[in-house]
Formats: structure tokens, C-alpha cells, sequence
């Protein structure tokens, strides 16, 4: 599987609301597939089917001895994510820093214009 | 007075409820100035490229229905171009206008740029930007990326290789 695949497969398993709603859930602990499945009005097949998915994306993983087999969150991929986002802040960041200096400027010639 | 600069964060949101992302930004000049910023050409493409690029503007009609085009070089050469309409622009408070990266010609971002104004002639700015799917948002929260791109995939490909 090439890297553009593996990239699109976590963007595609977060594209869901119901996903994106379990990983938010996870961030707080492990749960099991029953105590994930509680809050919504789906089965629990339908939620395992979601697991899945965040499984192959490898955004959650199961311990596999446990009777319970807790779903955990793979922090690091979900780190990634907030760090892609980070990247796209600081570019908007440089941007507004050149503006920032833009608008000193312009005020500067402005003060000196009602000056003279 | 000189203002220290990065002392405003450029805050970014994106909704779990709508495919959007949402940029807020404080600066230290009163709001006429920052429109004129967005506005006027001339100082438009003295801000909104990346330092190693020049930003040139062959299209700049900045009024209700009109169009725009942009296009980066590194040099001599194109690097990107971009297009889009003005939806709206009403003059100091906000603009609505379309923007599409000429490389993904089907995806469109409709983004609605509010300047408000602050106490001390300072303004807010807020940028809301909404595309078609949460994937296409994902996709251009990632283009953020640019020199770590490599990094990230490798860091991923070693946590995914860990996995199976």
C-alpha cells in the first residue's frame, strides 16, 4: 500500500461523524465495543463495523488476551493528525506576521502623512 | 510604537459537525486598513504568498460577482495557480468569495472573511472556509504540510508497520 493510501485511509476513517465521535470518546480511555455502543441507537455490529474501519487505519488497536478486549487509541497517529493541522496554522501564521508588518507600514506612512 | 510581532495567534478550528476550517486572528491596525489589505492588489500579493514565492495577480475584480485569479512563482517558473469569484464584498466588514486550487479543479472552498473592529483601533479577523466533504477538509488541512509531508508519511508508515 503506498503512503498516499495509508494517508487517505486515516482521513477516510475520520471522515465519519460516528468515527470521529468514538475517537473523541477514546481520548479519554480504553472502552469495550458494549460501553462504546451504549450512547448511540445503532447495533452493536454497526459499531464494530466503525472499529474496523479505525482499526485498518490503524487509529485504534484491541487487546487481543483480554476477555474484555478494550479498544485503545493509538495516540501517536492521532498526534500526527493535530500536528498536520499545527503545520497548516503556522503557515497561516507566517502569512499574517508579513500583514502584521504590512499594516505597521502603511500606518507609519499614514502618521507621517498627517504629520507633514 | 512598535508593536511586537507574534504576539496575535493565529487560531485554526475545524468542525466536527461541518467540513469547515475556521482561522481567527487578531491584528493591530483598525479595520479599514486590514480590508484594504485584502483588497487592494498592489497589497495583497505583498502578503498572502510564501516568502520564497512571488505572487502575481492576473485577475482582481474585488466587488460583488467579480472574478479573481492568482498564480505563484519560484523565480521564472509556476509553481500554482488558483481562481475564484467575489460572492460579495462589502467594504469594511466582509468578503465572500470562492477559491479553488487550479491542481484539484473540482473542489471549491466558499469562505467568508469578517473584519471586526476592536477597541485601541485594533481588528479581528475570522475566516471561515467550507468545502464539499470532511475528506476534501482533512486533504487541505494536510497540504499544510508541505517539507514535513515526507516526515509525516515516514513517522506514519513506521507506526502502521508496527500495527500489522
Amino acid at each position: 500500500m503506498s503512503d498516499e493510501d495509508r494517508l487517505s485511509r486515516v482521513f477516510a476513517a475520520l471522515a465519519d461523524p460516528t468515527r470521529r465521535d468514538l475517537v473523541a470518546r477514546l481520548t479519554e480511555g480504553d472502552a469495550t465495543v458494549g460501553e462504546l455502543a451504549a450512547p448511540y441507537a445503532v447495533s452493536l455490529q454497526a459499531v464494530s463495523k466503525h472499529l474496523k474501519v479505525l482499526e485498518d487505519a490503524g487509529l485504534v488497536t484491541r487487546t487481543k488476551d483480554a476477555q474484555r478486549r478494550p479498544v485503545h487509541l493509538e495516540a501517536e497517529v492521532f498526534d500526527l493528525m493535530t500536528r498536520w493541522i499545527e503545520r497548516y496554522r503556522q503557515r497561516a501564521e507566517e502569512r499574517y506576521s508579513r500583514l502584521d508588518a504590512l499594516l505597521d507600514e502603511l500606518q507609519d506612512s499614514r502618521a507621517e502623512e498627517d504629520a507633514s | 510604537m512598535t508593536p511586537i510581532q507574534g504576539t496575535h495567534e493565529t487560531t485554526i478550528a475545524a468542525s466536527t459537525e461541518v467540513p469547515t476550517i475556521t482561522i481567527t486572528r487578531e491584528f493591530d491596525a483598525p479595520r479599514e486598513l486590514v480590508f484594504r489589505a485584502h483588497t487592494d492588489p498592489a497589497l495583497y500579493v505583498r502578503w498572502i504568498g510564501p516568502r520564497r514565492l512571488s505572487t502575481t495577480l492576473p485577475l482582481w475584480d474585488p466587488r460583488r460577482g467579480g472574478a479573481w485569479r492568482m498564480k505563484n512563482y519560484a523565480g521564472e517558473e509556476e509553481i500554482a495557480s488558483f481562481f475564484g469569484s467575489f460572492h460579495d464584498v462589502r467594504e469594511p466588514e466582509r468578503i465572500t468569495w470562492t477559491f479553488t486550487y487550479e491542481g484539484e479543479p473540482d473542489s471549491v472552498s466558499l469562505e467568508t472573511v469578517t473584519f471586526e473592529g476592536l477597541p485601541g483601533g485594533r481588528t479581528r479577523l475570522r475566516v471561515v472556509g467550507v468545502v464539499e466533504s470532511f475528506e476534501i477538509r482533512d486533504q487541505i488541512l494536510a497540504s499544510g504540510m508541505e517539507t514535513g509531508v515526507t516526515e509525516g508519511y515516514e513517522k506514519l508508515d513506521e507506526l502502521l508497520a508496527t500495527q500489522s
